[in-house]
């Protein structure tokens, strides 16, 4: 029956149609089916935010969001937020402050602070920490990412 | 981890959902999926058929009906109320308790419906929505019927929902005097939660009731009744000293789960503090 299903969906602006199994997880829709590596699994439940993707606008954890759940609708990822040539200022901002180490977070930050910058452009301290705090980072210790968001507030 | 397969299907109302469903319940709800899904992904629950309602029109929004209630609908994520200007309005600490659930990620997703109807007893609505007198109104095939907050979770991850209920209204009286609440926790979910609402009289100087709900300690919320006997009908100067005289005996007689969360007596001690800071939020220009 219907164990398998055609979704059709702007991923980056792109318009893609393709059948998945309805058990299919976005973030493997994105990272193994598409190909698109910027996206990172890490807790799988919901927790760390590395995962962080956009679904209309509005930031999400792929890790645990269906496939079949973006149907006609528009994902974001850290791929189509980044120019083809250089860095978005939010990624700038995380560059300049030292914002990140490893760098396995900081995909779902950029995309938590691109959502908040979105519906906040100028976000208070607390506004900036009661946002991010879904967010996980195991290098940083979190004060210098705020900086940077802090730099673009 | 994958989810088993299943089978999927969206359905655009609510009878045709219901009976997706199905009499013995082969197929699940699905909502934001913010519960159900991990559950899924770990194997502790599997369904064959999944019976998405995001698509059935009418089941997210907030009203004040002709009775002055407030109306929410299943399908309100926690974002949606935290940001709604009704609630925001009448129910300041409804509205502040949404925008602190979870994660930005979980707030966009899950739902006030997903989060009653999971059952989870580390969670902050019930614990509100008890202490708010709220009704849960659930649709099946035979009609509908309303259950009473307090009464809807009957164990742990356990409601009186049978699988084939919609979820699809919480009801409650517009409050008319200040409601509050507290949460303690130190990791994603609360560790221990007080909520009180209480309705004033004689020119706001009297307590002509009050509700007060203990959260999270056992598998639902609890009445602290000795506290709120011990309030009624005492003005408001004496509350601090009603709550003091009757507050340890009424927190001995809490149902407490020693947990991750902390062991029983240090949860009833916590449970008696945020208790203390919603009477000084009460007293202290709560709304009156
Ligand atoms: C990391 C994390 C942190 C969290 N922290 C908190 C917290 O601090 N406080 C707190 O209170 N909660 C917390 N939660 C729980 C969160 O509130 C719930 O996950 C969310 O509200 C569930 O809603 P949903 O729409 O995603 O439900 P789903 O996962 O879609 O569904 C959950 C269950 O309810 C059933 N269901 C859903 N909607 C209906 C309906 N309308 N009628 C009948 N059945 C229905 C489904 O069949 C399923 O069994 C947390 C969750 C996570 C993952
Ligand atoms: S991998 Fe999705 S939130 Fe951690
Ligand atoms: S930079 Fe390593 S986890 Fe954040």
């Amino acid at each position: 029956m219907t164990h398998h299903l055609p979704i059709s969906f702007s991923l980056n602006g792109e318009a893609i149609a393709i059948e998945v199994p309805t058990h299919t997880l976005l973030v493997d829709l994105i990272r193994d089916r598409i190909g698109l590596k910027g996206t990172k699994r890490s807790c799988d439940m919901e927790v760390c935010g590395a995962c962080t993707v956009l679904l209309d606008g509005a930031p999400i954890s792929s890790c645990t969001t269906l496939a079949v759940d973006v149907d006609r609708r528009e994902v974001t990822t850290i791929e189509g937020v980044t120019p083809a040539d250089g860095l978005s200022r939010i990624q700038e901002a995380f560059v300049r402050h030292g914002g990140l180490q490893c760098g396995f977070c900081t995909p779902g930050f950029i995309m938590a602070v691109t959502a908040l910058l979105k519906a906040k452009p100028h976000p208070t301290d607390d506004e900036i920490r009661h946002y991010l705090h879904g967010n996980l980072c195991r290098c940083t210790g979190y004060i210098k990412i705020f900086e940077a968001v802090k730099s673009l507030a | 981890m994958l989810p088993l397969p299943f089978e999927y299907t969206r359905l655009p109302t609510i009878d045709e959902a219901l009976a997706a469903v199905g009499e013995d319940g082969e197929g699940m709800f699905y909502s934001g999926g913010t519960e159900l899904l991990l559950a899924m992904k770990m194997r502790v629950i599997h369904t064959e058929r999944l019976v998405d309602i995001k698509g059935i029109a009418g089941l997210d929004g907030i009203m004040l009906n002709d009775a002055d209630e407030i109306e929410i609908g299943a399908r309100c994520t926690h974002n949606r109320i935290a940001g709604d200007a009704l609630i925001q309005e009448h129910v300041p600490a409804l509205s502040a308790l949404c925008a602190d659930v979870a994660n930005i990620r979980v707030r966009s997703v899950g739902t006030i419906g997903g989060n009653l109807c999971f059952g989870e007893p580390h969670a902050d609505p019930p614990t509100m929505l008890a202490v708010l007198d709220a009704r849960l109104v659930l649709q099946g095939l035979g009609g509908i019927r309303s259950v009473p907050a307090d009464e809807f979770i009957q164990g742990e991850l356990e409601t009186v929902r049978a699988p084939n209920e919609l979820l699809t209204t919480i009801v409650f009286p517009r409050p008319s005097g200040s409601v509050t609440y507290r949460r303690f926790k130190h990791g994603e979910r609360p560790s221990v939660n007080v909520a009180m609402a209480w309705s004033l009289a004689e020119r706001n100087t009297i307590i002509a009731s009050a509700r007060i709900r203990v959260g999270a300690l056992s598998f639902r919320p609890q009445a602290l009744t000795a506290v709120e006997d011990a309030l009624r009908g005492r003005s408001i100067v004496e509350a601090r000293c009603a709550v003091a005289e009757a507050l340890p005996a009424a927190l001995d007689a809490l149902d407490v789960n020693a947990d991750r969360h902390g062991g029983a007596d240090y949860k009833r001690h916590l449970a008696g503090v945020l208790l203390q800071r919603n009477l000084d939020d009460a007293l202290g220009g709560g709304r009156s």
